[in-house]
């Protein structure tokens, strides 16, 4: 007996974009930081090319995707560290799904990236206090986590404003995402 | 960049800026705890200058409070550890005189840190 799913050119767009994150999340997860939790977060940078060409859901599709199958392949899965990624990943999307209706002639990719990067870590910061840290404590490292997001959240946002603005096209059914 | 991601960026900067300045400050003590064989003999208010003698097995350790901050300025231990360590400022701060048993010890509204181990 043989099973056919039945799918559409979204879930194949779907799943060659969360191809791309998760490449990017477990190229990142071999970069030595000098805190748990500080990485660039390259892979939002799909995640936020994905919300601008094609809407919320498909963002959210991806970056969930992201989190479950990088977990899976690094060996997280239902860890700690996955619960974190899971719940920063959460409340950005929750964040962006807000920033979006921003009056966009104003606030570009670059808005939208620090945001997300401060409300990632934020909420992060609030399940290591009511899960994991319930001590004040881990407020100290609050600024050194907040300066992390400041200039990966930049920086994220400049590559994506680049990407979008020199590739109108590049991403779409047809053809593949542009070539970092 | 558009202008109101320079907003975003401003707002950023500001907030990360905020962060260290308000929770990376140290928490100013107000009071210095004096013990002896780990009981309170004691309690020195720093806004006042002043020395103190707290008896040991040793015998008299002499505890300093100038300028908002305690020392133990003399101390009959041999290895003179918490003399060594000098002025003490803020709240939860401490020094141990052993084996003369004194310990001082800065509290303020807010610990800097729950316990300490050496």
């Amino acid at each position: 007996m043989q099973i056919t799913i039945q799918t559409t050119p979204e879930d194949h767009r779907i799943a060659r974009l969360a191809a791309f994150a998760i490449g990017l999340s477990v190229m990142e997860a071999v970069i030595p930081s000098p805190l748990p939790g500080i990485k660039p977060g390259l892979a939002n940078i799909v995640t936020l090319l994905v919300l601008e060409r094609f809407g919320l859901s498909a963002a959210v599709w991806i970056s969930l995707l992201r989190v479950v199958a990088g977990s899976l392949i690094l060996g997280t899965f239902l860890s700690p560290s996955f619960v974190l990624s899971f719940s920063g990943a959460a409340a950005s999307l929750a964040a962006l799904a807000l920033a979006r209706h921003l009056p966009r002639s104003w606030f570009g990719a670059v808005s939208l990236s620090i945001i997300a990067a401060f409300v990632h870590i934020a909420g992060q910061m609030a399940v290591v206090y009511l899960w994991l840290i319930p001590h004040v404590g881990i407020l100290y490292l609050a600024p050194i986590f907040a300066a992390a997001a400041l200039l990966f959240g930049t920086v994220n946002g400049l590559i994506t404003a680049k990407l979008l603005a020199e590739s109108e096209n590049a991403i779409s059914a047809r053809a593949p995402l542009p070539q970092p | 960049m558009r202008v109101g991601d320079w907003l975003v960026l401003l707002l950023g900067v500001i907030a990360t800026v905020w962060l260290f300045a308000t929770l990376w400050q140290g928490h100013a003590a107000d009071k210095a705890v004096v013990r002896s064989g780990g009981k309170i003999v004691a309690e020195l208010s720093l806004s006042e200058n002043r020395s103190y003698l707290a008896h040991g097995p040793l015998g008299a350790s002499r505890i300093e409070i100038h300028n908002r901050r305690a020392r133990v300025a003399e101390d009959p231990s041999p290895r003179q550890y918490c003399v060594k360590q000098g002025w003490l400022s803020q709240a939860g701060e401490a020094a141990l005189c052993l084996p003369n048993q004194i310990s001082l010890e800065l509290t303020g509204a807010k610990k800097l840190y729950d316990s300490l181990s050496y």
